[in-house]
């Protein structure tokens, strides 16, 4: 047990320092795309958690970012906190906001938590606008702050790919970790049968108001992330395509696979967006076209996704093997 | 005493757009056990139908008509070529239970980019046939006007008519049957397939009466429709998502709430009146007001 | 017409419910199928009525192939199944569940001589028409089940079990009535019953299951006169 955590440990950190070396071998453009890969990872985390392992979906984990942005904003605005701290207040303040809507929500499943998580998506914006404080349409600014002095002179693309990163290897190390407890084997079983889950002394409401809360507190670091990287936080970049195209992620590669799970979708989001500005200029789309494209073919994968991978290629790929040995096998009786 | 009245009316006026769509919704989960959150775009598209034939005849009684035939179409098509095979294949494994509500996702992000491409994002005026300013008593006006009337009647007359339907034909009785038992239902010879496109198909055209009715007095715009889904889903929570008559009284309660929280209280508070209304019910009566399943993990 | 079954098995999952299963009912027998629980007499009934696809093997009626096609479409074919457990529409009234039986037949004058029919048969669903199917007993959810089956106007009717839960007394009308059926009208039924002395009384044929094997079948006077069946399956 604790070898496996170590070798994981070990794993993240050549993984981290890799990605230090090339961070000063690419240009600002693959910077920017890595914080926001970055970014994808650890939100996508927050629905592979809460919706392939323990059974519940969200389509309000954009709200919850959103929270966690305007609560790392507002902590280093009026407490005046350094901006790592401000992650971590990000990550407990998007908790408690899973935390209410989790208790509210333990006794819902599929559709109701769906519209709950919608509506809670809706509603949270035009909050923004009710209270001046969070700075209306407008939204407040953030400092991200610079590389400490001993990196020397460090780029602002560079420093921020260095914290993103970061910020999704330590996600995805402590995902991994829980996922893979008693806690992930936890809610595995709850997934797949609740009755026989709570025969086994599995308390399956409170197993599902943790996933929720962890869920809520890791889209809440995503979104500090962002705003981070945005250097500003408003509600216009809480859209609900995002929690939306979060979904997508997540079900591209498997939504039970948090790693490579996470990463290929949030490739896949971040390529998308280059893919069809490749389009656009290569064939001169119109911009009505161009501005809608992204959606659409985004959508599109979700719903090819979901019919022809339901539980992602790597079952598919199982599948595919077993069903030929399967006729293999027939042809010899 | 004007507040008061005001504040009903409007109440009445959005609880039927709420009720007819909660009643979209409720057609669909009754018959497939889907929330079907595209529900909002195949409005949509079908309010754009509408529009594209009230702008050509500037007739807005062969548009409505027009725009519900295109929605009964659309989502026949979306439950025969997505939801039915949907079931087959992620019939198991992490994503069984989420795979709809994720396809129907799909299917709304499809049909909002799609709508963008063929019809921009700038807004567009539906003229409504009749008069959308407030009526005039004495010397007071009071928010509500002969297109508000308009709405009232018009889903009133569509819920009586699903009722008839529902009630006293063999095809009604059918989608009745199906949605409560399919298995004895296709032992007596119903054709559940066919019978659940059909319901699907009705779903659609009633969302696309909600745009059309909806849209003269605002704007439309693809994403013009999308909060009707939110206060169309919050009013058939309560009354259950399974009956009819319960999305009828939900639409209504979320409507007065809704009118009477804005005039008495801040109008800014309406885009999370639904979500706390939502909570509370969930909290207080969670089966809905008309709710008779044993548990909602459907 | 005659039900022919030839090697038919069927599997759920990995467990082979049904294993080779051969026998043939004539036409206007009543043939009662008996066994333990999980002998597999549901999933033969519910193989044969369309609900669920089999692995290998035949079962025809006549003409009609059982194993190809729909439930609703076997109905159509003049194949109807009361379902295990009362299969009525609890939220449907006592008529509408009768309804639904006939709905797709086309000459609805036939249908309701049939209806006139089925309610001779089981007055006290006259009574009850416009009762919903849960304000019910039990007794008279089983009449309003072959009640709606019969609806159908069925030439093979497939019986799941309409002895369960039911009391003593309330089983042997329900038997009786059965066996009238049978006798009176050109019906071919298949009875399958856990209630194995009961049902082979009344049947003209039985058939003795077990894991899926077909371990007797004859004459049920026959079957009730072996020592081994009566020590196995009729407890005495």
């Amino acid at each position: 047990m604790h070898s496996t955590h170590r070798r994981r440990l070990i794993l993240f950190i050549v993984v981290g320092a890799v990605l230090f070396y090339f961070s000063s071998r690419v240009g600002i453009l693959r910077l920017y795309q890595g914080s926001t890969v970055s970014m994808y990872v650890i939100a996508i985390g927050s629905i592979i958690l809460l919706t392939g392992y323990s059974g519940q979906i969200s389509l309000g984990n954009g709200a919850f970012m959103a929270i966690g942005a305007y609560v790392a904003v507002l902590s280093q605005l009026y407490l005046d906190l350094p901006f790592f701290l401000t992650f971590f207040v990000a990550v407990l303040g998007a908790a408690l906001a899973g935390l209410v809507l989790g208790i509210a929500a333990a006794r819902l499943t599929g559709p109701y938590l769906a519209g709950a998580t919608l509506a809670l998506a809706v509603a949270l914006p035009s909050i923004a606008n009710l209270f001046p404080v969070l700075g209306g349409e407008q939204g407040l600014g953030y400092d991200s702050g610079n590389a400490p002095s001993l990196f020397g002179e460090v780029a602002r693309f560079k420093w921020l790919f260095w914290i993103s990163s970061l910020a999704a290897l330590i996600t995805c190390l402590l995902l991994q970790n829980i996922l893979k407890s008693r806690y992930g084997r936890a809610w595995k079983s709850i997934r797949s049968n609740s009755v026989a889950a709570e025969l086994t002394g599995i308390n399956a409401a409170k197993s599902k108001v943790l996933a929720f809360v962890l869920s809520a507190g890791i889209a809440g670091l995503a979104g500090a992330v962002l705003t981070m990287s945005l250097g500003t936080v408003s509600p216009s970049a809480f859209p609900l395509s995002l929690s939306f195209a979060l979904i997508t992620g997540a079900v591209i590669a498997g939504i039970s696979s948090l790693l490579p799970g996470s990463l290929v979708g949030a490739v896949v989001l971040v390529g998308m967006s280059q893919l069809v500005g490749a389009l656009t200029t290569r064939f001169e789309i119109g911009d009505v076209l161009a501005q809608n494209l992204k959606e659409l073919i985004v959508s599109a994968l979700l719903i090819l996704a979901v019919v022809f991978t339901p539980n992602g290629p790597g079952e598919k790929i199982r599948e595919m093997r077993d069903h030929r040995k399967h006729h293999s096998h027939g042809g010899h009786r | 005493m004007e507040k008061l009245i005001s504040a009903s009316l409007i109440g009445l006026s959005q609880g039927a757009i709420f009720a007819l769509m909660a009643l979209a919704l409720v057609l669909v989960f009754r018959s497939t056990r889907v929330v079907n959150f595209a529900q909002a775009g195949q409005a949509m598209v079908s309010t754009y139908i509408g529009w594209e034939v009230v702008t050509r005849t500037e007739n807005y009684w062969i548009a409505l008509p027009a725009a519900a035939l295109a929605g009964a179409l659309l989502a026949a098509i979306i439950e025969t070529f997505l939801m039915r095979p949907l079931a087959k294949r992620a019939s198991h494994g992490a994503i069984a239970p989420v795979a709809s509500i994720i396809a129907s996702l799909g299917v709304l992000g499809v049909l909002h980019s799609g709508a963008a491409m063929i019809w921009t994002t700038e807004q567009k005026l539906f003229e409504s046939p009749v008069s959308v300013n407030g009526i005039e008593i004495g010397s007071t006006v009071y928010p509500f006007s002969q297109a508000d009337m308009l709405i009232i009647s018009t889903v009133v007359i569509v819920m009586l008519t699903f009722a008839f339907f529902f009630q006293r034909t063999s095809l009604g009785l059918s989608l009745r049957a199906a949605a409560f038992q399919p298995e004895i239902s296709r032992l007596a010879g119903v054709r559940v397939d066919r019978v659940r496109t059909i319901g699907w198909a009705l779903s659609g055209a009633a969302g696309a009466v909600v745009g059309v009715l909806v849209t003269p007095g605002n704007y439309l715009s693809p994403f013009s429709l999308d909060i009707l889904l939110v206060y169309g889903f919050v009013a058939a929570v309560i009354g259950g998502l399974e009956s009819p008559q319960g999305a009828a009284l939900g639409g209504l309660i979320l409507g007065m709430s809704l009118s009477f929280t804005s005039i008495y209280v801040s109008s800014g508070l309406t885009f999370i009146v639904p979500f706390i209304v939502l909570l509370l019910i969930l909290l207080v009566k969670p089966k809905g007001i008309f709710g008779g399943g044993s548990s909602r993990n459907a | 017409m005659s039900l022919v079954v030839r090697n038919l098995s069927v599997d759920h999952g990995a467990i082979r419910a049904i294993n080779n299963l051969s026998f043939i009912v004539e036409k206007r027998r009543l043939t009662a199928v008996i066994g333990a629980n999980g002998a597999g007499k549901s999933t033969l009934l519910r193989t044969l009525s369309g609900l669920i696809p089999a692995t290998e093997g035949k079962a025809t009626w006549g003409e009609h192939n059982l194993l190809k096609g729909k439930a609703e479409q076997h109905v159509r074919n003049g194949v109807s199944h009361v379902s295990e457990g009362k299969s009525v529409i609890p939220e449907l009234t006592v008529e509408e569940n009768l309804d639904l039986g006939a709905l797709w037949r086309r000459n609805k004058k036939e249908a309701d001589a049939t209806k006139k029919y089925v309610l001779e048969l089981f007055p006290r669903l006259g009574e009850r028409l416009k009762q919903r199917g849960d304000t019910l007993s039990g007794g008279e959810r089983q009449m309003l089940a072959i009640g709606r089956a019969l609806m159908s106007k069925p030439q093979l009717l497939l019986l799941d079990e309409p002895s369960l839960g039911l009391a003593p007394l309330v089983v042997e009308q329900i038997f009786q009535t059965i066996r009238d059926i049978a006798n009176s009208s050109d019906l071919t039924v298949l009875l399958v019953e856990q209630n194995a002395m009961g049902a082979l009384k009344i049947a003209d044929i039985g058939v003795v299951l077990n894991l899926g094997n077909i371990v007797a079948i004859g004459p049920s006077a026959d079957l009730i006169a072996d020592p081994a069946i009566r020590a196995a399956y009729l407890g005495y």
